[in-house]
């Protein structure tokens, strides 16, 4: 197991930011990390990398207790702080070159020239850090993060306030790293998850809520199938009530949406009858139940 | 550690900070002893470097805290110190890094002025006329005096993310530390009495006796003992963050 933790808690004053936290991910794996602002996730990235240490709780990171053993943990492990907190007077170079001597990299030249390449910025180099473009600047605190070669990268909102180039950019950076290496990355946006990872563990109020293939989340908690059918001919509500099965439906100018129990198979249903009384489908498809309203329904306060 | 080490200095270099630092210092000693007559060694017909080892704990006292204010306040305003306090290096490392680059910079500010001692030293008539031990014993005591104000100024401010904050308490701090005793003895009641253990309490008491040109092991165990504290405080204040 590349994480585990065991039973985390930590309080701030009154207010329990972890509470009996546990879960485990193998090597290799790529996990997003998600949850609404204020639902520990950045605590619990903090006690992962020995920033802070727990108040209850066991965390092993790349076979190192965090409490233990934080200075060994601190060689494995890759970490991008929230808000990337950077050097703002330094550049490119001369930082990543910083970073390399912390970590006492044998050498550092070459593994800052090729850190420089693999994050794209070559043309970069010698700015300061200061005067780089939002998207540039996440890819310094990739870079730092991963100059050392990590065995896992834990990464807190790396993608947070990029536009969508380079939202794709650094989630491309993220899913070739994941080849081979464990992430643990964060984020409160379920279709960046969707993108890079298969496994989501969602978190709200220091507990966790779901913790599986991001796949059967969505599966898992719809109990109900929504059809979208558009037909080049005209058809009245009732001859489409008189699809089986047909729980209930609701018409919009041309197109219809019909709903089934889930595991009825309510496509092939819908497609026989079209096929029976031969109309031409314009739109046939099954409604993806979005995957905000999931997250909305597993961390709405109750 | 040293990694920690050479970025301070690149940073004292390479921004305005370090520079304004050493002419502020060389341009106010100059004055004093060259320039303005009520000082100047030119005027004051004996071959001595004491306006130079009188004033500077003065000029230290003020640059030193602006030096050392943004050692760990800038780190915790930028939010760095989480990066720097999850890669392989342990508080003491930070600490001490950041310390020896404020001290080395201050060392390279005194390092000018040995002109001044060779200026005297040629001028004297006969040529050579100066107490070269005093002169000595005082640079020793004068890096040390810089070493502890350093030691003050980076505890200051590890105490703030408010740079101003952490200038100001490293100004007071200091301040206390270098003279209060030496006033506080004064006081009636313990004239007489204490007034000399309180004054050996302070760092003046203990500057002025290695001015003279005998280094006192006493004189040199108080000093380290002073920055030991408050690098140690410094440490103490940075591992707070996991209690």
């Amino acid at each position: 197991m590349s994480i585990q933790v065991h039973e985390l808690t930590k309080i701030y004053g009154e207010q329990k930011a972890l509470d009996n936290v546990s879960f485990s991910i193998p090597e290799g794996e790529v996990v997003g990390f998600l949850g609404p602002n204020g639902a520990g996730k950045s605590t619990c990235m903090k006690i992962l990398t020995a920033f802070i240490p727990p108040n209850a709780g066991r965390a092993e990171v790349a076979g190192h207790d965090v409490e233990n053993e934080s200075l060994e943990l601190r060689q494995k492990v890759g970490y991008l702080p929230e808000h990337n907190p950077l050097y703002l007077d330094m550049y490119v170079k001369e930082f990543l070159h910083f970073i390399a001597r912390i970590h006492q990299l044998d050498r550092p030249q070459l593994r800052v020239r090729e850190m420089i390449g693999i994050t794209g910025l070559d043309r970069e180099e010698n700015k300061k850090i200061g005067s780089l473009s939002k998207g540039y600047r996440q890819r310094v605190g990739l870079a730092q993060a991963m100059i050392h070669d990590p065995e896992v990268l834990i990464l807190d909102e790396p993608t947070a306030g990029l536009d969508p180039n380079q939202l794709s950019e650094i989630r491309k950076l993220i899913s070739d790293f994941g080849k081979n290496k464990t992430v643990l990355f964060s984020s409160h946006i379920m279709q960046e998850v969707q993108a890079i990872c298969d496994r989501v563990i969602i978190i709200n109020k220091g507990k966790i809520v779901a913790d599986e293939n991001i796949d059967l989340l969505s599966r898992n908690r719809d109990d109900t199938e929504v059809v979208r059918l558009k037909l080049k001919e005209a058809v009245s509500r009732k001859q489409l009530e008189s699809i089986p099965e047909v729980k209930n439906l609701t018409v919009n100018g041309e197109s219809y949406e019909l709903v089934f129990d889930s595991n009825s198979g309510g496509v092939e249903k819908v497609f026989q009858w079209v096929n029976e009384n031969r109309f031409t489908v314009l739109h046939l498809e099954r409604k993806e139940s979005s995957l905000e309203d999931i997250f909305q329904l597993l961390t709405k306060e109750s | 550690m040293w990694a920690i080490y050479r970025k301070e200095i690149i940073a004292f270099l390479s921004s305005i900070t370090g520079y304004l630092v050493i002419s502020v210092f060389l341009v106010l000693l100059g004055l004093f002893m060259w320039v303005f007559p009520d000082t100047s060694v030119l005027h004051y017909n004996y071959a001595t470097l004491a306006q130079l080892f009188d004033l500077s704990p003065f000029i230290f006292l003020f640059l030193i805290p602006a030096i050392t204010m943004r050692t760990f306040s800038e780190e915790f305003q930028a939010g760095t110190i989480e990066l720097l306090s999850t890669k392989p290096l342990t508080d003491f490392k930070i600490v001490m890094g950041k310390y020896l680059a404020v001290v080395s910079l201050v060392i390279f500010a005194l390092l000018p002025t040995l002109l001044y001692f060779y200026s005297i030293y040629d001028l004297g008539s006969p040529r050579g006329n100066i107490d070269t031990g005093a002169v000595w014993g005082s640079y020793f005591g004068l890096v040390l005096l810089g070493a502890t104000f350093s030691a003050i100024g980076v505890f200051a401010s590890s105490l703030s993310s408010n740079q101003i904050v952490a200038f100001l308490l490293a100004v007071v701090l200091s301040f206390l530390l270098y003279l209060s005793f030496q006033y506080l003895s004064k006081l009636p009641v313990f004239y007489a009495s204490i007034d000399d253990s309180i004054q050996s309490m302070g760092m003046e008491y203990h500057y002025a006796s290695l001015s003279k040109g005998l280094i006192d092991s006493r004189d040199l165990i108080y000093f380290f003992s002073l920055i030991g504290f408050f690098l140690f405080c410094t440490q103490i204040k940075l591992s707070s963050r996991r209690w």
